[in-house]
């Protein structure tokens, strides 16, 4: 159950991860590619952590086994094995959608990893301490651009308006309890998800409204079947890992 | 005695993306011990996703290596989390006169803190009229300003 829920959270940051970095020498302006993918190094970086410490754990409780590695986590498992939210591991779209995405997530890993602070796991909770740091500026820039966007032109509030639409029905699931996060709670080393909704809320909330944007609206259940946390993914995974993985699997163990 | 030697060696590792500063000018040299068979070298990453942190792990090795320590382990840290607060007077010095504005102090890089995150001066012409053209700039720990008098844009160390 641990290293489900480590596997979870190292999915969600590297899913996100490299969707921002197909931004890289695509940005709309030098400055935000390069914001961009300075943002997907971070997440690259918490879920390199993250991989590595579910590794050592995994390897500790089933010593018989031959012992996985990071690399074996991120480039070697099939679609239906990534833990992820279906949000995260949706086509870029345009500015507007990316910019959505990633402000909805932020916001949400914002409150998780200050829950993870108190981990009773010490590694955990030493990730924690070092990402969230970099989760509050990810926080800071992708307000100001839902903020720039919403109560921009009349081309960037419409495309607000899209972005909304599109990702509002795919909110829900960060927030939907499966087992091992339950476990994870019960046990004290992780954060119930559905106990952040009521913060979460309400600061992604304040923003719409300073970006003149409708409000978010809790739709109480999943609008879809699709269960990223537990493994029913969305068509686009598939193709992400397609090319996350081709190289290590057409050159097994390869390194530069 | 070969404890402060092996630091004021250490202090010649340099970050590969700010060649004017030390790793123990940065503050990410956080502490060196000897045991009975081995140096035991204590770093912890600016980023989670720095990427210099490889180069520099190998930089230790093998400028220990030259000067005769050939048993090092390296010993990767997170906790506590790396501040810029932790630069030193003489890195802070190192960067302005480099370029680079340094982070602001009065923690306002911490989770409590109240004070802006914005340089102070230009670092070319000292001018305090100056404004942000990013938040971030060339790497990770850097945002994009402008000076408004001398017109240049210069890299600020972000506060983290």
């Amino acid at each position: 159950m641990l290293s489900a829920y480590l596997i979870q959270l190292a999915d969600n940051a590297l899913i996100l991860g490299h969707r921002n970095s197909e931004w890289t020498g695509h940005g709309p302006v030098l400055e935000q590619d390069i914001a961009l993918s300075n943002i997907a190094l971070d997440l690259i970086g918490q879920s390199r952590n993250l991989y590595q410490l579910a590794a050592s754990r995994m390897n500790t409780l089933s010593p018989e086994k031959e012992p996985v590695t990071e690399d074996d986590l991120a480039y070697l498992r099939e679609a239906p094995d990534f833990k992820n939210v279906v949000l995260l591991e949706q086509p870029n779209g345009d500015w507007a959608k990316t910019i959505l995405r990633q402000f909805y997530f932020s916001r949400f890993q914002l409150l998780q990893f200050r829950d993870l602070l108190n981990s009773k796991d010490a590694d955990l909770a030493a990730i924690a301490e070092k990402s969230i740091k970099e989760i509050r500026y990810h926080v800071k820039w992708s307000s100001e651009w839902v903020c720039r966007l919403g109560d921009g032109t009349t081309e960037s509030h419409t495309r607000m308006l899209n972005a909304l639409e599109e990702l509002n029905p795919l909110v829900a699931e960060l927030f939907t309890t499966t087992d091992y996060e339950l476990a994870a709670a019960t046990g004290g080393w992780g954060t119930d998800p559905a106990s952040l909704q009521p913060d979460w809320l309400q600061a992604v909330n304040a923003t719409l409204q300073t970006a003149t944007l409708p409000l978010y609206r809790d739709e109480k259940k999943p609008a879809l079947l699709l269960s990223g946390k537990n493994g029913f993914h969305s068509e686009h995974l598939g193709f992400i890992l397609a090319e996350m993985q081709f190289l290590q699997r057409a050159y097994p163990g390869c390194d530069w | 005695m070969e404890k402060e030697k092996i630091i004021s060696i250490l202090e010649e590792v340099m970050d590969p993306e700010i060649p004017v500063l030390s790793i123990a000018d940065l503050g990410i040299l956080r502490g060196v011990e000897i045991l009975e068979n081995e140096i035991r070298v204590t770093v912890t990453p600016t980023y989670s996703g720095c990427p210099a942190m490889d180069t520099i792990q190998e930089d230790i090795r093998s400028i220990l290596l030259k000067n005769g320590f050939d048993k090092v382990k390296i010993n990767l840290v997170l906790s506590p989390a790396w501040t810029s607060e932790w630069m030193t007077d003489s890195g802070r010095e190192k960067l302005e006169a480099f370029g680079i504005a340094a982070p602001a102090l009065n923690h306002s890089c911490t989770m409590a803190g109240t004070g802006t995150d914005e340089p102070g001066h230009c670092p070319l012409c000292h001018s305090e009229n100056i404004e942000m053209i990013s938040r971030f700039g060339s790497t990770a720990c850097k945002a994009l300003y402008r000076c408004l008098d001398c017109r240049e844009p210069f890299d600020y160390f972000k506060c983290h």
